[in-house]
Protein backbone atom coordinates (compact mmCIF):
# COMPACT_ATOMS: atom_id res chain seq x y z
CA UNK A 1 0.00 0.00 0.00
CA UNK A 2 1.64 3.66 -1.24
CA UNK A 3 1.91 5.85 1.62
CA UNK A 4 2.04 8.96 -0.26
CA UNK A 5 -0.66 11.54 -0.35
CA UNK A 6 -2.81 11.29 -3.22
CA UNK A 7 -3.83 14.89 -4.88
CA UNK A 8 -5.58 12.96 -7.83
CA UNK A 9 -7.37 9.73 -7.75
CA UNK A 10 -9.15 8.11 -10.42
CA UNK A 11 -11.65 4.74 -10.26
CA UNK A 12 -13.05 3.34 -13.04
CA UNK A 13 -13.84 6.16 -15.26
CA UNK A 14 -15.89 6.12 -18.63
CA UNK A 15 -15.90 8.33 -21.46
CA UNK A 16 -17.64 7.83 -24.64
CA UNK A 17 -17.92 9.88 -27.83
CA UNK A 18 -21.08 8.51 -29.37
CA UNK A 19 -20.59 4.78 -30.02
CA UNK A 20 -16.50 5.45 -29.45
CA UNK A 21 -15.45 4.50 -25.85
CA UNK A 22 -12.64 6.26 -25.20
CA UNK A 23 -12.03 5.44 -21.65
CA UNK A 24 -13.46 2.06 -20.05
CA UNK A 25 -12.83 1.99 -16.48
CA UNK A 26 -10.12 3.48 -15.82
CA UNK A 27 -8.31 3.46 -12.54
CA UNK A 28 -5.02 6.10 -11.68
CA UNK A 29 -3.63 8.05 -8.55
CA UNK A 30 -1.52 10.58 -9.07
CA UNK A 31 0.97 11.07 -5.59
CA UNK A 32 2.38 14.77 -4.33
CA UNK A 33 5.15 16.08 -6.33
CA UNK A 34 4.85 13.25 -8.83
CA UNK A 35 5.30 13.63 -12.38
CA UNK A 36 3.21 11.01 -13.81
CA UNK A 37 3.36 10.14 -17.55
CA UNK A 38 0.39 8.72 -19.68
CA UNK A 39 1.55 7.24 -23.05
CA UNK A 40 -0.69 6.26 -25.38
CA UNK A 41 -1.24 6.65 -29.49
CA UNK A 42 -3.54 9.56 -30.61
CA UNK A 43 -6.73 9.06 -29.83
CA UNK A 44 -6.95 6.41 -26.90
CA UNK A 45 -8.05 9.30 -24.40
CA UNK A 46 -5.48 10.65 -23.31
CA UNK A 47 -6.36 14.36 -22.90
CA UNK A 48 -9.87 13.54 -22.41
CA UNK A 49 -8.90 12.40 -19.19
CA UNK A 50 -7.00 15.53 -18.04
CA UNK A 51 -9.98 17.51 -19.67
CA UNK A 52 -12.47 15.67 -16.83
CA UNK A 53 -10.21 16.40 -14.53
CA UNK A 54 -10.46 20.22 -14.69
CA UNK A 55 -13.94 20.07 -15.61
CA UNK A 56 -13.64 20.81 -19.71
CA UNK A 57 -15.63 17.41 -20.05
CA UNK A 58 -18.15 15.31 -17.93
CA UNK A 59 -17.63 11.30 -17.24
CA UNK A 60 -20.02 9.00 -18.00
CA UNK A 61 -19.62 7.41 -15.46
CA UNK A 62 -16.75 6.41 -12.42
CA UNK A 63 -15.21 8.98 -9.96
CA UNK A 64 -13.06 11.59 -10.58
CA UNK A 65 -11.24 12.87 -7.37
CA UNK A 66 -8.84 16.06 -7.21
CA UNK A 67 -7.51 16.88 -3.65
CA UNK A 68 -10.43 14.67 -2.33
CA UNK A 69 -12.97 16.60 -4.45
CA UNK A 70 -15.64 14.65 -6.76
CA UNK A 71 -15.01 16.94 -9.65
CA UNK A 72 -18.09 15.82 -11.37
CA UNK A 73 -20.28 17.27 -8.00
CA UNK A 74 -18.47 20.55 -7.55
CA UNK A 75 -20.89 23.94 -8.33
CA UNK A 76 -19.72 26.31 -10.57
CA UNK A 77 -18.31 28.17 -7.60
CA UNK A 78 -15.98 25.44 -6.38
CA UNK A 79 -14.74 24.64 -9.63
CA UNK A 80 -13.21 28.10 -10.53
CA UNK A 81 -11.58 27.25 -6.69
CA UNK A 82 -10.11 24.03 -7.91
CA UNK A 83 -9.36 25.10 -11.12
CA UNK A 84 -7.17 27.62 -9.84
CA UNK A 85 -5.10 24.60 -8.10
CA UNK A 86 -4.42 23.18 -11.68
CA UNK A 87 -1.69 24.28 -14.84
CA UNK A 88 -3.26 23.00 -17.50
CA UNK A 89 -0.65 23.65 -20.81
CA UNK A 90 -2.60 22.60 -23.58
CA UNK A 91 -1.02 21.21 -26.99
CA UNK A 92 -1.27 24.15 -29.28
CA UNK A 93 0.18 26.76 -25.88
CA UNK A 94 -3.50 28.25 -26.54
CA UNK A 95 -2.10 31.40 -26.23
CA UNK A 96 -4.84 34.40 -26.47
CA UNK A 97 -3.64 35.35 -30.15
CA UNK A 98 -5.03 39.25 -29.79
CA UNK A 99 -2.31 39.93 -26.76
CA UNK A 100 0.67 40.49 -26.19
CA UNK A 101 2.59 37.97 -24.02
CA UNK A 102 2.41 40.64 -20.64
CA UNK A 103 -1.39 40.81 -21.62
CA UNK A 104 -1.38 36.64 -21.46
CA UNK A 105 0.46 35.94 -18.64
CA UNK A 106 -1.69 38.82 -16.27
CA UNK A 107 -4.90 37.51 -17.80
CA UNK A 108 -5.50 35.11 -15.43
CA UNK A 109 -3.77 36.83 -12.85
CA UNK A 110 -5.47 39.78 -12.58
CA UNK A 111 -8.82 38.22 -12.74
CA UNK A 112 -8.50 36.00 -10.06
CA UNK A 113 -5.86 37.94 -7.06
CA UNK A 114 -7.61 41.09 -6.29
CA UNK A 115 -6.05 43.93 -5.29
CA UNK A 116 -2.66 43.47 -6.81
CA UNK A 117 -0.64 46.61 -7.31
CA UNK A 118 1.12 47.48 -11.17
CA UNK A 119 4.64 46.64 -9.63
CA UNK A 120 3.65 43.27 -8.26
CA UNK A 121 2.01 42.13 -11.32
CA UNK A 122 4.81 43.30 -13.41
CA UNK A 123 7.45 41.51 -10.87
CA UNK A 124 5.72 38.23 -11.06
CA UNK A 125 5.73 38.27 -14.63
CA UNK A 126 9.42 38.96 -15.13
CA UNK A 127 10.19 36.26 -12.41
CA UNK A 128 7.80 33.66 -14.47
CA UNK A 129 9.44 34.57 -17.83
CA UNK A 130 12.56 34.92 -16.48
CA UNK A 131 11.70 31.05 -15.13
CA UNK A 132 11.00 30.43 -18.44
CA UNK A 133 14.10 31.88 -19.98
CA UNK A 134 12.42 34.23 -22.21
CA UNK A 135 12.27 37.55 -20.67
CA UNK A 136 12.74 39.37 -23.84
CA UNK A 137 9.58 38.24 -25.19
CA UNK A 138 6.92 40.23 -22.95
CA UNK A 139 5.77 43.12 -25.91
CA UNK A 140 6.20 40.35 -28.10
CA UNK A 141 2.90 38.55 -29.64
CA UNK A 142 2.25 34.62 -29.96
CA UNK A 143 2.52 34.92 -33.83
CA UNK A 144 6.12 36.34 -33.33
CA UNK A 145 6.89 32.98 -31.27
CA UNK A 146 8.60 29.99 -32.37
CA UNK A 147 6.86 26.80 -31.26
CA UNK A 148 8.69 25.93 -28.32
CA UNK A 149 8.58 29.40 -27.12
CA UNK A 150 5.02 29.06 -27.26
CA UNK A 151 5.28 26.43 -24.95
CA UNK A 152 6.91 27.80 -22.47
CA UNK A 153 4.79 31.07 -22.38
CA UNK A 154 1.49 28.62 -21.97
CA UNK A 155 3.73 26.95 -19.26
CA UNK A 156 4.60 30.15 -17.64
CA UNK A 157 1.01 31.33 -17.72
CA UNK A 158 0.02 28.24 -16.12
CA UNK A 159 2.44 28.89 -13.26
CA UNK A 160 0.90 32.79 -12.74
CA UNK A 161 -1.43 31.30 -10.54
CA UNK A 162 1.14 28.83 -7.96
CA UNK A 163 -0.85 25.56 -9.19
CA UNK A 164 -0.25 22.55 -6.94
CA UNK A 165 -0.91 20.47 -10.24
CA UNK A 166 0.55 20.47 -13.58
CA UNK A 167 -1.30 19.04 -16.19
CA UNK A 168 1.09 19.17 -20.05
CA UNK A 169 -0.73 17.84 -22.88
CA UNK A 170 1.59 16.58 -25.51
CA UNK A 171 4.14 19.16 -24.81
CA UNK A 172 6.94 18.20 -27.30
CA UNK A 173 4.68 17.72 -30.08
CA UNK A 174 5.43 19.59 -32.93
CA UNK A 175 8.96 20.71 -31.42
CA UNK A 176 12.62 19.44 -32.87
CA UNK A 177 14.50 17.35 -30.87
CA UNK A 178 16.72 20.31 -29.32
CA UNK A 179 13.90 22.14 -28.11
CA UNK A 180 11.91 19.17 -27.30
CA UNK A 181 14.98 18.05 -24.38
CA UNK A 182 14.52 22.08 -23.58
CA UNK A 183 11.13 21.20 -22.97
CA UNK A 184 11.92 18.38 -20.61
CA UNK A 185 14.08 19.93 -18.70
CA UNK A 186 11.45 22.91 -17.76
CA UNK A 187 8.71 20.02 -16.75
CA UNK A 188 11.70 18.85 -14.46
CA UNK A 189 12.76 21.93 -13.05
CA UNK A 190 9.12 23.47 -12.92
CA UNK A 191 8.55 20.59 -10.58
CA UNK A 192 11.58 21.36 -8.77
CA UNK A 193 10.60 24.82 -8.14
CA UNK A 194 7.41 24.65 -7.66
CA UNK A 195 7.01 21.47 -6.01
CA UNK A 196 4.11 20.95 -8.76
CA UNK A 197 2.67 17.41 -9.09
CA UNK A 198 2.29 17.10 -13.08
CA UNK A 199 0.30 14.49 -15.22
CA UNK A 200 2.69 14.70 -18.72
CA UNK A 201 0.28 13.40 -21.53
CA UNK A 202 2.52 11.85 -24.82
CA UNK A 203 3.40 9.77 -27.22
CA UNK A 204 6.89 10.39 -27.08
CA UNK A 205 8.65 8.03 -24.99
CA UNK A 206 12.29 10.23 -24.95
CA UNK A 207 9.77 12.78 -23.09
CA UNK A 208 8.19 10.30 -20.96
CA UNK A 209 11.56 9.03 -19.81
CA UNK A 210 13.26 11.95 -18.92
CA UNK A 211 10.62 14.08 -17.27
CA UNK A 212 8.42 10.71 -15.81
CA UNK A 213 8.51 9.17 -12.24
CA UNK A 214 5.89 6.87 -13.36
CA UNK A 215 4.09 5.86 -16.82
CA UNK A 216 1.01 5.13 -17.23
CA UNK A 217 0.14 3.17 -21.07
CA UNK A 218 -3.18 4.24 -21.80
CA UNK A 219 -4.64 1.60 -24.93
CA UNK A 220 -7.98 0.98 -26.09
CA UNK A 221 -9.34 2.97 -23.26
CA UNK A 222 -7.53 1.15 -20.57
CA UNK A 223 -4.26 1.32 -18.77
CA UNK A 224 -2.30 -1.58 -20.42
CA UNK A 225 1.24 -0.99 -17.66
CA UNK A 226 1.35 1.57 -14.60
CA UNK A 227 4.81 1.85 -13.41
CA UNK A 228 8.24 3.30 -13.60
CA UNK A 229 9.77 3.03 -17.45
CA UNK A 230 11.82 0.03 -16.41
CA UNK A 231 8.86 -1.93 -15.25
CA UNK A 232 6.90 -0.64 -17.85
CA UNK A 233 8.53 -1.06 -20.86
CA UNK A 234 11.99 -3.29 -21.85
CA UNK A 235 10.01 -6.36 -19.19
CA UNK A 236 6.66 -5.33 -21.02
CA UNK A 237 4.63 -8.52 -21.59
CA UNK A 238 1.44 -6.93 -23.44
CA UNK A 239 2.04 -7.09 -27.08
CA UNK A 240 0.90 -3.20 -28.07
CA UNK A 241 2.71 -2.15 -24.83
CA UNK A 242 5.70 -3.72 -26.45
CA UNK A 243 5.08 -2.63 -29.76
CA UNK A 244 5.01 0.97 -28.63
CA UNK A 245 8.01 0.64 -27.06
CA UNK A 246 9.49 -0.75 -30.11
CA UNK A 247 7.93 1.49 -32.45
CA UNK A 248 9.60 4.59 -30.37
CA UNK A 249 12.97 3.26 -30.27
CA UNK A 250 12.88 2.52 -33.84
CA UNK A 251 11.89 5.69 -34.81
CA UNK A 252 14.33 7.51 -32.17
CA UNK B 1 -40.11 4.29 -56.04
CA UNK B 2 -41.70 3.33 -53.04
CA UNK B 3 -38.15 2.38 -52.55
CA UNK B 4 -37.09 6.03 -52.76
CA UNK B 5 -40.16 7.24 -50.74
CA UNK B 6 -38.60 5.04 -47.22
CA UNK B 7 -34.94 5.91 -48.22
CA UNK B 8 -36.04 9.68 -48.04
CA UNK B 9 -37.84 9.82 -44.57
CA UNK B 10 -35.13 8.80 -42.56
CA UNK B 11 -32.84 12.27 -44.54
CA UNK B 12 -35.87 14.25 -44.05
CA UNK B 13 -36.16 13.51 -40.18
CA UNK B 14 -32.30 13.72 -39.95
CA UNK B 15 -32.26 17.94 -41.32
CA UNK B 16 -35.44 18.66 -39.35
CA UNK B 17 -34.31 16.89 -35.86
CA UNK B 18 -30.93 18.73 -36.60
CA UNK B 19 -32.62 21.95 -37.76
CA UNK B 20 -34.87 22.09 -34.38
CA UNK B 21 -31.75 20.80 -32.60
CA UNK B 22 -29.75 23.70 -33.49
CA UNK B 23 -32.84 25.90 -32.90
CA UNK B 24 -32.71 24.70 -29.43
CA UNK B 25 -29.02 25.50 -28.88
CA UNK B 26 -29.18 29.11 -30.31
CA UNK B 27 -32.03 29.65 -27.87
CA UNK B 28 -29.97 28.28 -25.28
CA UNK B 29 -26.94 30.34 -26.40
CA UNK B 30 -29.22 33.70 -26.37
CA UNK B 31 -31.23 32.59 -22.83
CA UNK B 32 -27.35 32.26 -21.40
CA UNK B 33 -26.48 35.97 -22.68
CA UNK B 34 -29.44 37.59 -20.85
CA UNK B 35 -28.09 35.50 -17.53
CA UNK B 36 -24.76 36.09 -17.26
CA UNK B 37 -25.25 39.99 -18.58
CA UNK B 38 -26.47 41.02 -15.14
CA UNK B 39 -23.89 39.12 -13.46
CA UNK B 40 -20.64 40.13 -12.02
CA UNK B 41 -17.76 39.88 -12.97
CA UNK B 42 -18.60 43.15 -15.11
CA UNK B 43 -16.12 43.37 -17.63
CA UNK B 44 -16.29 46.97 -18.73
CA UNK B 45 -12.57 47.34 -19.91
CA UNK B 46 -13.27 44.70 -22.45
CA UNK B 47 -17.08 46.28 -23.62
CA UNK B 48 -14.63 49.23 -24.17
CA UNK B 49 -12.55 48.08 -26.41
CA UNK B 50 -14.52 46.13 -27.85
CA UNK B 51 -16.92 49.18 -28.76
CA UNK B 52 -13.96 50.81 -30.21
CA UNK B 53 -13.49 47.93 -32.85
CA UNK B 54 -16.56 47.25 -33.60
CA UNK B 55 -17.82 51.31 -34.24
CA UNK B 56 -14.66 53.09 -34.67
CA UNK B 57 -13.03 50.98 -37.32
CA UNK B 58 -15.94 50.85 -39.13
CA UNK B 59 -15.96 54.75 -39.62
CA UNK B 60 -14.48 54.57 -42.66
CA UNK B 61 -16.37 51.72 -44.88
CA UNK B 62 -19.92 53.59 -43.19
CA UNK B 63 -19.02 57.02 -44.14
CA UNK B 64 -18.31 56.18 -47.96
CA UNK B 65 -21.37 54.03 -47.93
CA UNK B 66 -23.47 56.13 -46.65
CA UNK B 67 -22.47 59.09 -48.55
CA UNK B 68 -22.41 57.37 -52.01
CA UNK B 69 -26.21 56.02 -50.67
CA UNK B 70 -27.69 58.99 -50.25
CA UNK B 71 -26.23 60.43 -53.64
CA UNK B 72 -26.79 57.61 -55.83
CA UNK B 73 -30.46 57.51 -54.05
CA UNK B 74 -30.77 61.18 -54.85
CA UNK B 75 -29.74 60.89 -57.80
CA UNK B 76 -32.23 58.09 -58.67
CA UNK B 77 -35.30 59.79 -57.27
CA UNK B 78 -34.87 63.14 -58.70
CA UNK B 79 -36.27 61.68 -62.80
CA UNK B 80 -39.20 60.33 -61.47
CA UNK B 81 -40.14 63.19 -59.38
CA UNK B 82 -39.17 65.65 -62.00
CA UNK B 83 -41.70 64.44 -64.10
CA UNK B 84 -44.52 65.23 -62.21
CA UNK B 85 -42.73 68.61 -61.39
CA UNK B 86 -42.04 67.33 -57.43
CA UNK B 87 -37.81 67.47 -57.20
CA UNK B 88 -38.20 70.17 -54.54
CA UNK B 89 -39.79 67.13 -52.17
CA UNK B 90 -36.33 64.96 -53.44
CA UNK B 91 -34.84 66.16 -48.89
CA UNK B 92 -38.42 64.90 -47.81
CA UNK B 93 -38.28 61.93 -49.32
CA UNK B 94 -34.98 60.78 -48.77
CA UNK B 95 -34.76 61.99 -45.08
CA UNK B 96 -37.52 59.36 -44.86
CA UNK B 97 -35.87 56.33 -46.94
CA UNK B 98 -33.07 56.98 -45.05
CA UNK B 99 -34.46 57.67 -41.71
CA UNK B 100 -37.49 54.65 -41.58
CA UNK B 101 -35.01 52.11 -43.79
CA UNK B 102 -31.82 52.73 -45.57
CA UNK B 103 -29.71 54.00 -43.03
CA UNK B 104 -30.49 51.13 -40.54
CA UNK B 105 -30.53 48.82 -43.32
CA UNK B 106 -27.30 49.18 -44.98
CA UNK B 107 -25.28 49.95 -41.70
CA UNK B 108 -26.76 46.59 -40.43
CA UNK B 109 -25.83 45.13 -43.46
CA UNK B 110 -22.19 46.86 -43.64
CA UNK B 111 -21.93 45.57 -40.18
CA UNK B 112 -22.91 42.26 -40.38
CA UNK B 113 -20.54 41.59 -43.24
CA UNK B 114 -17.85 43.45 -41.41
CA UNK B 115 -18.14 43.04 -37.56
CA UNK B 116 -20.25 39.81 -37.76
CA UNK B 117 -17.63 38.02 -40.08
CA UNK B 118 -14.85 39.14 -37.76
CA UNK B 119 -16.68 38.01 -34.30
CA UNK B 120 -17.27 34.34 -35.72
CA UNK B 121 -14.01 34.42 -37.24
CA UNK B 122 -12.16 35.55 -33.90
CA UNK B 123 -14.10 33.71 -31.76
CA UNK B 124 -14.29 30.76 -34.15
CA UNK B 125 -10.48 30.43 -34.32
CA UNK B 126 -10.06 30.65 -30.37
CA UNK B 127 -12.37 28.08 -30.48
CA UNK B 128 -10.66 25.67 -32.23
CA UNK B 129 -7.41 26.28 -30.95
CA UNK B 130 -8.35 25.82 -27.16
CA UNK B 131 -8.05 29.71 -26.05
CA UNK B 132 -11.92 29.30 -24.97
CA UNK B 133 -10.97 25.95 -22.94
CA UNK B 134 -7.39 28.15 -21.75
CA UNK B 135 -9.99 30.74 -20.22
CA UNK B 136 -11.80 28.24 -18.60
CA UNK B 137 -9.62 26.21 -16.85
CA UNK B 138 -7.81 29.94 -15.57
CA UNK B 139 -11.41 30.08 -13.89
CA UNK B 140 -12.10 33.30 -16.44
CA UNK B 141 -16.36 32.85 -17.45
CA UNK B 142 -15.30 32.99 -21.41
CA UNK B 143 -19.09 33.07 -22.35
CA UNK B 144 -18.79 36.65 -20.31
CA UNK B 145 -15.69 37.98 -21.77
CA UNK B 146 -15.93 36.99 -25.43
CA UNK B 147 -19.48 36.82 -25.67
CA UNK B 148 -21.52 39.20 -23.33
CA UNK B 149 -18.71 41.72 -24.35
CA UNK B 150 -19.06 41.83 -28.28
CA UNK B 151 -23.17 41.12 -27.70
CA UNK B 152 -23.33 44.56 -25.76
CA UNK B 153 -20.72 46.14 -27.52
CA UNK B 154 -22.28 45.61 -31.22
CA UNK B 155 -25.98 46.27 -29.25
CA UNK B 156 -24.58 50.01 -28.16
CA UNK B 157 -23.07 50.85 -31.09
CA UNK B 158 -24.78 50.27 -34.22
CA UNK B 159 -27.36 52.32 -33.03
CA UNK B 160 -24.80 54.81 -32.84
CA UNK B 161 -23.51 53.98 -36.38
CA UNK B 162 -26.91 54.21 -37.99
CA UNK B 163 -27.46 57.65 -36.83
CA UNK B 164 -23.90 58.87 -38.28
CA UNK B 165 -24.71 56.57 -41.86
CA UNK B 166 -28.30 58.76 -41.59
CA UNK B 167 -26.27 62.17 -41.00
CA UNK B 168 -23.52 61.03 -43.81
CA UNK B 169 -26.39 59.80 -46.47
CA UNK B 170 -27.84 62.93 -45.72
CA UNK B 171 -24.86 65.37 -46.26
CA UNK B 172 -24.35 63.18 -49.86
CA UNK B 173 -28.00 64.00 -50.61
CA UNK B 174 -27.28 67.83 -49.66
CA UNK B 175 -24.76 67.63 -51.80
CA UNK B 176 -26.18 66.61 -55.20
CA UNK B 177 -29.72 68.34 -54.20
CA UNK B 178 -27.69 71.96 -53.73
CA UNK B 179 -25.79 71.19 -56.55
CA UNK B 180 -28.69 70.45 -58.84
CA UNK B 181 -31.91 72.52 -57.77
CA UNK B 182 -29.16 74.75 -55.92
CA UNK B 183 -30.56 74.08 -52.19
CA UNK B 184 -29.04 75.54 -49.68
CA UNK B 185 -28.21 73.80 -46.25
CA UNK B 186 -30.54 75.38 -43.90
CA UNK B 187 -33.91 74.96 -46.68
CA UNK B 188 -32.35 71.45 -47.23
CA UNK B 189 -32.47 70.09 -43.51
CA UNK B 190 -35.30 72.40 -42.34
CA UNK B 191 -37.11 70.06 -44.84
CA UNK B 192 -35.47 67.38 -43.43
CA UNK B 193 -36.15 67.68 -40.15
CA UNK B 194 -40.26 68.83 -40.98
CA UNK B 195 -40.61 65.62 -42.42
CA UNK B 196 -39.57 63.15 -40.04
CA UNK B 197 -41.66 62.04 -36.97
CA UNK B 198 -40.95 60.86 -33.32
CA UNK B 199 -42.44 57.68 -34.31
CA UNK B 200 -39.45 57.72 -37.31
CA UNK B 201 -36.57 58.70 -34.97
CA UNK B 202 -37.82 56.19 -31.93
CA UNK B 203 -38.35 53.08 -34.69
CA UNK B 204 -34.56 53.57 -36.47
CA UNK B 205 -33.00 53.18 -32.58
CA UNK B 206 -35.40 50.11 -32.08
CA UNK B 207 -34.87 48.58 -35.34
CA UNK B 208 -30.47 49.60 -34.88
CA UNK B 209 -30.73 48.11 -31.52
CA UNK B 210 -31.88 44.96 -32.51
CA UNK B 211 -29.81 44.63 -35.19
CA UNK B 212 -26.95 45.30 -33.08
CA UNK B 213 -27.84 42.54 -31.24
CA UNK B 214 -28.49 40.13 -34.01
CA UNK B 215 -25.42 40.34 -35.82
CA UNK B 216 -23.21 40.42 -32.17
CA UNK B 217 -25.26 37.42 -31.01
CA UNK B 218 -25.04 35.56 -34.32
CA UNK B 219 -21.21 36.24 -34.79
CA UNK B 220 -20.60 34.74 -31.56
CA UNK B 221 -23.08 31.75 -31.92
CA UNK B 222 -21.81 30.81 -34.82
CA UNK B 223 -17.82 30.91 -33.73
CA UNK B 224 -18.44 29.24 -30.69
CA UNK B 225 -20.22 26.63 -31.93
CA UNK B 226 -17.34 26.32 -34.62
CA UNK B 227 -15.88 22.85 -35.19
CA UNK B 228 -13.40 20.94 -37.40
CA UNK B 229 -10.58 23.79 -37.35
CA UNK B 230 -9.74 26.15 -39.75
CA UNK B 231 -12.49 25.26 -42.31
CA UNK B 232 -15.01 25.00 -39.71
CA UNK B 233 -13.81 28.71 -38.73
CA UNK B 234 -14.21 29.69 -42.16
CA UNK B 235 -17.64 28.36 -41.95
CA UNK B 236 -18.29 29.49 -38.63
CA UNK B 237 -17.44 33.38 -40.39
CA UNK B 238 -19.53 32.74 -43.29
CA UNK B 239 -22.80 31.48 -41.45
CA UNK B 240 -22.73 33.99 -39.04
CA UNK B 241 -22.26 36.86 -42.09
CA UNK B 242 -25.57 35.02 -43.69
CA UNK B 243 -27.64 33.87 -41.40
CA UNK B 244 -27.23 37.69 -39.74
CA UNK B 245 -28.30 39.30 -42.93
CA UNK B 246 -31.14 36.45 -42.97
CA UNK B 247 -32.31 37.60 -39.61
CA UNK B 248 -31.79 41.77 -40.24
CA UNK B 249 -34.27 41.70 -43.38
CA UNK B 250 -36.94 39.30 -41.55
CA UNK B 251 -36.64 41.88 -38.15
CA UNK B 252 -36.88 45.15 -40.51
CA UNK B 253 -40.19 43.40 -42.11
CA UNK B 254 -41.13 42.53 -38.61
CA UNK B 255 -40.71 45.67 -37.09
CA UNK B 256 -42.37 47.96 -40.40
CA UNK B 257 -45.29 45.91 -39.35
CA UNK B 258 -45.47 46.87 -36.19
CA UNK B 259 -44.45 50.46 -36.65
CA UNK B 260 -47.56 50.70 -39.58
CA UNK B 261 -49.90 49.82 -37.31
CA UNK B 262 -48.80 52.44 -34.54
CA UNK B 263 -49.00 54.83 -37.30
CA UNK B 264 -52.39 53.58 -38.03
CA UNK B 265 -53.61 53.88 -34.37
Amino acid sequence: MDQRERVVEIRGLEKSFGDLDVLQGVDLDLYREENLVVLGKSGSGKSVLIKIMVGLLRQDAGSMKVFGQEVAALNKKELNALRLKIGFSFQNSALYDSMTVRENLEFPLVRNVKNLTRGEIDRRIEELLDGVGLPQSINQMPSELSGGQKKRIGVARTLILNPEIMLYDEPTAGLDPITCGDINNLILEVRERYKTSSIVITHDLACAKQTGDRMAVLLDGQFKAIGTFEEVFPKATDERVKSFYDYNFINS
Amino acid sequence: MAGEAIDRKPLLSKKLDKFFTGLADAWSFVKRFFQEVFLPPYEFKEVIHQCYRIGVESLPLISLTGFIVGIVFTNQSRPSLSEFGAASWLPSLISIAVVRAMGPLVTALIAAGKVGSSIGAEIGSMKVTEQIDAMEVSATNPFKFLVVTRVLATTFMIPLLVMYTDFVALMGSFLSVNKNELVSMSTFFVQVFESITFLDVTSSIFKSILFGFTIGIVGCYKGYNSSKGTEGVGRAANAAVVMAMFLIFIEELLVLQIVNAIRGM
